[in-house]
């Protein structure tokens, strides 16, 4: 077991597993994602108030949920790499940025739509709208360490303790919009999701949820493998990989 | 190397020399606080000089102003000691980097935030903020810039090695400094409607006792990649 993970955290064979398993990961999210569509566009029922309107869900949930889980995957991600020294743990994180940032845009932009179709507006200063902004913000200034830095070693290990600042962060924040939300808001409009819903409907959010998931692994592993061979474009295993080819 | 100083006079003589070295240079302990002025002052001039509507912005406005100009100072904090080797010392001196960092950051706070709470009742007088509400704010901003000035001293940190720092520290410091507007703002805004102002207000305080036992020790390990 101790080996197997030992062996994960040598950059060579990180690259290696991850090459076989992505054409994996991607197939099967393109299964889930293509089979939660059909699903969610021709077979669930239309809702009693919003109508077709409320099939966005199916893209702006899954996405919602996809902006923080990434989050906190980079913030474990750099713990690591900031506590054992893992050079595959940094990459890691650095590859996570820029995927988070990009789920939480399509939460945003499905959110913002799906605002302008119920409440007449494309945006609205909604507890979950407005942390997800922020939440936004702090992707791109993770990012905008990252790249401010020339060294790699030191741009992953500041961007890790930035990560891990923001992860504490987080929480404090959100329930502070949440509660600043609460007074100032009419309450009507943040109802977003009602908690009962009906499993015709539920099926395509459940295929939705595990194909945005697997469709993270698949991108992380695709931007971890570039992420591994730039940092070790001088090593030897890749000069022998190249040859081999 | 085992420091024949104490901790805490270390802590005690750092604050020292970082005071004196802010005295030295006076005038620039004016500038935030002139900026500070000046912002609250383009408010008005942009909106409208109506005391109705001033006073619906008031709590915005200062905290707005608040928050950018301490941000501001806040550049200051450990580059020119990184520049000319000074941390790098610090750091090798053999005292925890936790204490240093945290008494670089008081003594930061106390030439830059606290001038800027002192002064804060003059900008909410010209904003038609009443008597209450401005000690109301004033005790807000005291626990608002303070935890600004730890939370940026993460950021400070973070930033040594970067040229052109500040709008990259801004950009790092701001999203996590929402949670202090919302409350600051909150409780001068109830304070104004002459409401009871201290649930915000020791929200403010659990944010102060937060950031200032954790930040420190996230300040002192960017410390320690920026100066290696």
């Amino acid at each position: 077991m101790w080996l197997w993970i030992h062996k994960l955290g040598s950059p060579p064979h990180f690259y290696r597993i991850a090459g076989l398993l992505t054409p994996w990961f991607g197939w099967s999210a393109g299964v889930l994602i293509a089979a939660g569509v059909v699903s969610g566009l021709f077979f669930a029922p239309p809702d009693y108030q919003q109508g077709d309107g409320f099939r966005i869900l199916y893209v702006h949930a899954p996405s919602a949920w996809m902006s923080l889980f990434t989050y906190i995957v980079m913030a474990v991600a750099a713990a690591i790499g900031l506590i054992w020294r893992m050079k595959v743990a940094h990459a890691v994180a650095a590859s996570c940025a820029p995927i988070g940032a990009a789920f939480t845009a399509v939460a945003l932009f499905t959110g913002s739509v799906w605002g302008k179709k119920m409440w007449g507006t494309w945006w609205v200063w909604d507890a979950r709208l407005t942390s997800e902004l922020i939440l936004l913000f702090l992707y791109l200034g993770y990012m905008a360490l990252r790249s401010a830095y020339d060294d790699h070693q030191k741009a992953d290990r500041a961007s890790a303790i930035l990560a891990l600042v923001g992860v504490v962060n987080v929480p404090i924040i959100h329930y502070s919009v949440v509660w600043w939300n609460t007074l100032h808001q009419p309450a009507s409009v943040t109802k977003l999701a009602a908690p009962s819903i009906d499993p015709s409907m539920l099926l395509p959010l459940i295929l939705m949820f595990f194909g945005f998931n697997i469709l993270f692994g698949a991108l992380l592993f695709t931007r971890v493998r570039g992420e591994v061979l730039m940092r070790e474009r001088n090593a030897d295993w890749i000069r022998e990989r190249v040859s081999q080819l | 190397m085992i420091p024949r100083t104490g901790m805490m006079r270390a802590a005690t003589l750092l604050i020292e020399r970082d005071l004196r070295l802010a005295f030295r240079r006076a005038s620039q302990l004016c500038h935030p606080l002139v900026f500070f002025l000046v912002v609250t002052t383009l408010f008005p001039l942009s909106l409208s000089p109506q005391p109705s509507q001033l006073r619906d912005i008031a709590p915005g406005v200062l905290w707005v102003a608040a928050l950018l100009s301490s941000l501001l100072a806040l550049d200051a904090l450990l580059k020119s000691d990184a520049e000319d080797g000074t941390l790098e010392q610090l750091v090798l001196s053999g005292q925890p980097v936790v204490v240093l960092v945290a008494a670089k950051t008081l003594a930061h706070w106390l030439v830059g935030g606290l001038p800027l709470v002192i002064i804060s009742p003059l900008a909410a007088m010209s904003l038609g903020v009443a008597p209450d509400a401005m000690l109301v704010t004033a005790e807000g901003l005291l626990m608002g810039t303070l935890t600004l000035s730890f939370l940026g001293s993460v950021g400070a940190a973070l930033t040594i090695g970067v040229r052109r720092s500040s709008v990259l520290l801004s950009l790092l410091v701001l999203p996590l400094a929402m949670p202090l507007l919302i409350f600051g703002a909150r409780a001068t805004d109830l304070a104004m409607a002459g409401e009871a102002s201290s649930g915000p207000l020791y929200l403010l305080g659990a944010l102060l006792a937060f950031t200032a036992t954790l930040a420190p020790f996230a300040a002192a390990a960017a410390v320690r990649i920026g100066v290696e």
